[in-house]
This record gives structure tokens, C-alpha cells and sequence, in this order.
């Protein structure tokens, strides 16, 4: 049976904290019944009430707490309820979390983990529905991990937690309540999918077998399905081939996966749910044009949320944020595609 | 390095008598005063913020500290703090100066330094945090450590402080702030920067707290004694206010106060005050022997290769 990948995450936690006693989870509103915002802590205050801290709402504070944790020995997660709050902690990121290491001539690790849910779609807002994960792309010394609903969950959140590096473990709200579909027997429902080596690997999916194909759709996190959706769509509707690539760590780049479909496909489409101006996609273009300009049949394209904010209104939402039809869109306006 | 034959030569840890207090105090004071004459004389890149004026606080309150279990977090205004807890001269000039030997590798600098326990960060708020955190660390593992976090001021316009002392005084964490109230945020004297009563900050979370208007060495450990051993027997927080003053400028020269001002406090010089605590003859040579440590490690330090990534590498 397959689990929503809100439980897969709920289910690795409870088997980390049973492992490791260095573990620690702090957070906001994470004792049972509660058991945090999104429910993914639940649990956990029940079987381990004392290294389950649910604290004041600080997240400067509660930023560095972590931080002071993993410097003296343990272990720490911190659930931050909502990836709009990382602003406020960025100071201890920016300044310490992400800077220990190097600056103490490399005889400190911060090994922490601070899980956090971004995204849109659920009418939140402008503060609490954005992806704000390009802000973490630009602090060397970090680690970010982007799941999506078709990646291992509970190994990658269990890596992080092995990890000595300190790794933002960028969650999706909207991915909590969908199924975690992992590939069976190399496919994801009509989909081939080629799951790559390492700790935070790289999804590769092609609905042709990977055979020739006209472009590479590189995403990651709870732009998935969309970018899958675009896929289907374009071989049905246009009878364009795609292979769509979901990118399981965007900091330090994971580039490799990237190149090698590029070199069947010859055109790249980004895709992401943060703003358009300064994301991954940019990074994602200027890496690629230096590493395979040879390879590109023309210029990358990147699909994005519309630079402003994520507003209230459903109706709204849905025209600032990237969608099928936009991926859909960007491919058969390629040059090679015909558009 | 030659650090194990300097630990022999090397004062007795301030502690275990009157005579190393001073001897320590007068150790920071040139080794700061020496600092500012490198950079005078461009021996030195980049900026440091020396603490001449403070030494009692620093040697006072880490007299009543064991190394080997406590944890001390500083500021940028670290250097003395990281002289009284480590005895490491070397280590911290070759930091400051860039050179090879360096007890970060030349990468931290003069306010990012770790050794040990001791660990120090340059944004002024952001250590208290990180002491709590290593407070919590410390009561998990049972280890009976006290985190001793040194800010100043000027550090008690940062709202993640309050934050943290919530934080320390609901967790019941064995964190002792001390703060170093030199009556200026870098050039912001604190009647423009700090509104009400500084102690009655932690009072307002349950921290108990005691504020100094002393630069008497004894007396500030003293003070800090009651300080530590109240953390270590609760296992609560203590909020240790100690009024002092900053003789030297904020970093290099820097400095707009009244002259007449700081004459006035050089009156209570903490290496005057504690002048009694040794013998005139005493005093002499303690002066010598630091002065000579100091030039020592001068010279060595420039002599040493400067620090690159490639010297680590090979």
C-alpha cells in the first residue's frame, strides 16, 4: 500500500529517533495531539517526550539552539512550520550554521537538519505559501534536499539526519497529502524512471523509454507532477517526447543528471515554484550553457512563479503560479520543437 | 607551534592565585596594545577590536570556569576572553596576523575563533542562541558544564537575546550571560541606545541576575563565582551584569569620545586596581615576561609563512 508522503515522512522520523538517540526534534506546536502544523511530528512527543522540544515562537532563537546542539555533539532537526519563517533564522544560517565549519579551519561539523514545507496552492497567502528555497541556494556551506512525491522520503530525510553537513530538507504542502510514488520496476504509472546513485539522487523519467526526445523538463520538490502532467500532455496532445528530470538536492547542484539527459535532448526547460528573477533556474541555465553550450540547440528557457507575491485568492494563485499549460508552453515554443 | 613548552613557561592558569589574575590581565592588555601597534605600523590587514580597559572581566569571570568541562561563546571583542580560557598567544596572533598557525588556519580572524570550548562569532546576538543551545547540549549529556556567553551593551539591542533568555529560564539551562556594560555601542553611548533597567530584563523572564560597577579583579570573580556556582548547583540560568569601560576605540581609531572622559576612567584602570594584588618588584618582572612572550610571538609570527589553502594542502 502506498503511503501519502506526509505518514513516509512521519514513519522515518519515528524510525530515526528509535536509531539515534543524538536525535532531538525542535519546532513550534509539535507536542501530540498537535503534533506539528502539518502533522508530520506527530507522534513522536508520546514516545520521546524528552527529546521532543516544542518551543516559543523564535525562530531566531530557535535557529541557533539547534545550531549550539549540533556544535556540542548531537543531532538536532528543527521543524520550522513554515518555510516563509527560514527569513527570520537566517541570520544564524547565513552568519553561523552555514559558516562553522570553514571558518573553525574545519574542525566543527553542524550536522542539523531543519525540515520546512514551502509552496502554494493551499490559499495561504502572501507569507505563507511561498518557496523560498532560492534564498538558501545562495549560501555556500548549506546543503539543500528537495524531495519530491516520487523519491524515497524516509531514506533521504534519514541521510540528512547521517549527514555532517547542515541540509535544509525542503518539504512540499500540497506533496504531504499525495501518495509517495516511488518507481516500480524502472516506471511511475506510464512513465520510465531512472532513479540515480547517492544520498539525495536524481529522478529521470522519459514516456518513451528514454529514445529520442525533444527537450530535458528539469524541476524538483512539488513542481513533479506538474512537469510530469506536461509530459503526459505533450505526447498526447503534441506528440513531443520530454524527459523530465526532479533534481533530489539543488544546493550544492547536483548538474550531472542534468547534462546527461541535456545530451539526448539538446533543449532544457526549467521549472520551479520559487520566483522567476535569481532562482534555480537561472543558476540551473548559466552552469549548462559553460558546461554544454555544444549540447543546446538554443536558448534555456525557465518557467517560474511570476516575480511578486502569491496571492490569497484561488483564482488569483493559479495565474502566478507556473502550470501545466506553462511548461506545455515552453516546450513547443523551443526552436527545434517548432514554435 | 612550541605550545607545550610555553604552557611550561607559561603563568599558572589564572585561578589558582592572585598573582596569575594580574599576570593574566597584564597579558591581554599587550597583546592588545600590541595588536594596535601592528596595524599603526600596517603589519596587520583587516580589523580587530581590542578590550584594553575590560581585562577584569574576562580573567575575573574565566577564573571561575574549568576549560576542560565549561564552554565559553564570545563576541568580537573576543581576544581576551579567548587568552584568559586557552593560554594560546601564538594561536591568536598568527589568527589575527594570517599566518601559518593560526588557531583557525587564518580563516576566522580575529573574531571568529574556536578552540576547544571556546568558541566565538562576530554578529553581536547571535552567540546567545548558540550558547543555549550548547547549555542544552550540556545538561542532556550531564556533563555539570556551565556555557558562559560574553556580550556587551550594545549586543542588548538584538531581540534574539530576549528570546533566548525565555528560552534558557523555561528549559532550565545551566547558561551564564555575562555583560560586559562598557556604556557604548560601538560610538552609541547608552542613554541613546538602552531604554529602562538592564537587569530587570532578565528579571522579567526568571533569570537571576546581579549587576558590578567594579573593575577589581577579585571582586568581578567573586561575582562570577556566585554566578557559575548558581548555574552549576540549579542548573538555571544567571544574568551577570558587570559595568566596565573600553579604553582603546571601538576597533582601530575609531574613538570620538571626550578625552577628559576616558582619563577619568583610566583612574580605575582594572591592572591599577589590581596593582596591590603583587609586589612592586613582582610587578616588574610580570611586565618583562609579558612583554617578552608577546615580542616573542611578534617575531615568530612574522616570520611564519603566510596562510594559503596550498601550505594546507601539501
Amino acid at each position: 500500500m502506498t503511503m501519502r508522503c506526509g505518514q513516509a515522512l512521519n514513519a522515518a522520523l519515528h524510525e530515526i529517533f528509535e536509531r539515534d538517540e543524538r536525535v532531538y526534534l525542535l519546532g513550534e506546536d509539535l507536542l501530540d495531539p498537535y503534533g506539528g502544523a502539518f502533522k508530520i511530528s506527530q507522534g513522536l512527543s508520546t514516545r520521546w517526550p524528552a527529546r521532543v522540544l516544542t518551543t516559543p515562537v523564535s525562530e531566531p532563537s530557535i535557529f541557533g539552539v539547534t545550531a549550539g546542539l549540533a556544535l556540542r555533539g548531537y543531532r538536532p532537526i528543527l521543524e520550522i512550520m513554515f518555510g516563509d519563517f527560514i527569513a527570520l533564522g537566517l541570520d544564524q544560517v547565513v552568519n553561523g550554521i552555514a559558516k562553522f565549519r570553514a571558518m573553525f579551519d574545519d574542525r566543527v561539523t553542524v550536522p542539523l537538519v531543519v525540515r520546512t514545507p514551502m509552496g502554494a496552492r493551499r490559499g495561504y497567502g502572501p507569507t505563507h505559501s511561498q518557496s523560498l528555497e532560492k534564498l538558501l541556494v545562495g549560501v555556500p556551506g548549506i546543503t539543500v534536499v528537495t524531495p519530491s512525491e516520487c523519491h524515497d522520503l524516509g531514506a533521504m530525510l534519514t541521510e540528512a539526519v547521517a549527514d555532517d553537513e547542515p541540509v535544509f530538507f525542503v518539504e512540499n504542502k500540497v506533496m504531504y497529502g499525495r501518495p509517495n510514488r516511488r518507481p516500480e520496476e524502472g516506471r511511475v504509472g506510464e512513465l520510465a524512471c531512472h532513479e540515480r546513485e547517492g544520498r539525495y539522487p536524481a529522478l529521470t523519467f522519459s514516456g518513451n523509454g528514454f529514445g529520442p526526445a525533444e527537450a530535458t523538463i528539469v524541476t524538483y520538490g512539488g513542481m513533479l507532477p506538474v512537469a510530469l502532467d506536461a509530459a503526459t500532455e505533450l505526447i498526447l496532445e503534441h506528440e513531443v517526447f520530454t524527459e523530465v528530470v526532479a533534481l533530489g538536492r539543488i544546493l550544492p547542484l547536483d548538474l550531472e543528471p542534468v547534462l546527461e539527459s541535456l545530451g539526448r535532448t539538446g533543449s532544457l526547460v526549467t521549472l520551479e515554484e520559487g520566483t522567476l528573477t535569481g532562482g534555480v533556474g537561472a543558476e540551473l541555465a548559466a552552469r549548462v550553457q559553460a558546461e554544454a553550450w555544444s549540447d543546446l540547440h538554443g536558448p534555456v528557457r525557465r518557467v517560474a512563479t511570476r516575480d511578486g507575491i502569491v496571492p490569497s485568492a484561488r483564482s488569483l494563485e493559479d495565474e502566478a503560479l507556473p502550470g501545466v499549460e506553462d511548461v506545455v508552453a515552453a516546450v513547443t515554443a523551443l526552436e527545434r520543437v517548432g514554435g | 607551534m612550541g605550545r607545550q613548552e610555553q604552557a611550561e613557561t607559561a603563568p599558572a592558569r589564572a585561578g589558582s592565585d592572585e598573582r596569575a589574575l594580574y599576570e593574566r590581565m597584564a597579558l591581554i592588555r599587550r597583546f592588545e596594545e600590541t595588536l594596535l601597534e601592528l596595524f599603526a605600523a600596517g603589519e596587520l590587514h583587516g580589523t580587530t577590536h581590542t578590550c584594553i580597559g575590560q581585562e577584569a572581566d574576562a580573567v575575573g569571570v574565566i577564573a571561575c570556569l574549568d576549560p576542560d568541562r565549561d564552554v565559553v561563546v564570545s563576541n568580537h571583542r573576543c581576544h581576551g576572553h579567548y587568552l584568559a580560557f586557552t593560554d594560546d598567544v601564538d594561536g591568536l596572533l598568527r589568527e589575527v596576523m594570517g599566518r601559518v598557525g593560526g588557531v583557525c588556519g587564518g580563516k576566522g580572524g580575529s573574531q571568529h575563533l574556536f578552540a576547544g570550548n571556546f568558541y566565538s562569532n562576530g554578529v553581536l546576538g547571535s552567540t546567545v542562541p548558540l550558547a543555549a543551545g550548547m547549555a542544552l547540549a550540556e545538561r542532556e549529556k550531564q556533563s555539570d558544564a556551565v556555557v558562559t556567553v560574553f556580550v556587551g551593551d550594545g549586543t542588548l539591542g538584538q531581540g534574539v537575546v530576549y528570546e533566548s533568555l525565555n528560552i534558557a529560564s523555561l528549559w532550565r539551562l545551566p547558561l551564564l550571560v555575562v555583560v560586559e556594560h562598557n556604556g557604548y555601542a560601538q560610538s552609541t553611548p547608552s542613554v541613546l541606545q538602552l531604554a529602562g533597567d538592564v537587569e530587570a530584563r532578565a528579571r522579567a523572564f526568571g533569570v537571576a541576575t546581579s549587576r558590578h560597577d567594579t573593575t577589581d579583579v577579585l571582586r568581578v570573580r567573586s561575582a562570577a563565582r556566585e554566578a557559575v556556582e548558581h548555574v552549576r548547583s540549579t542548573g538555571t540560568p544567571y544574568f551577570l551584569v558587570l559595568d566596565t569601560y573600553r579604553f582603546s576605540p571601538h576597533s582601530k581609531g575609531d574613538d570620538f569620545r571626550d578625552p577628559e572622559e576616558i582619563a577619568a576612567r583610566r583612574l580605575r584602570d582594572p591592572l591599577t586596581v589590581a596593582a596591590g594584588l603583587v609586589g612592586d618588584e613582582e610587578r616588574d618582572e610580570i611586565a618583562e615576561a609579558v612583554e617578552r612572550r608577546v615580542a616573542d610571538a611578534v617575531q615568530e609570527a612574522l616570520a611564519a609563512p603566510v596562510a594559503t589553502t596550498v601550505a594546507a594542502a601539501q
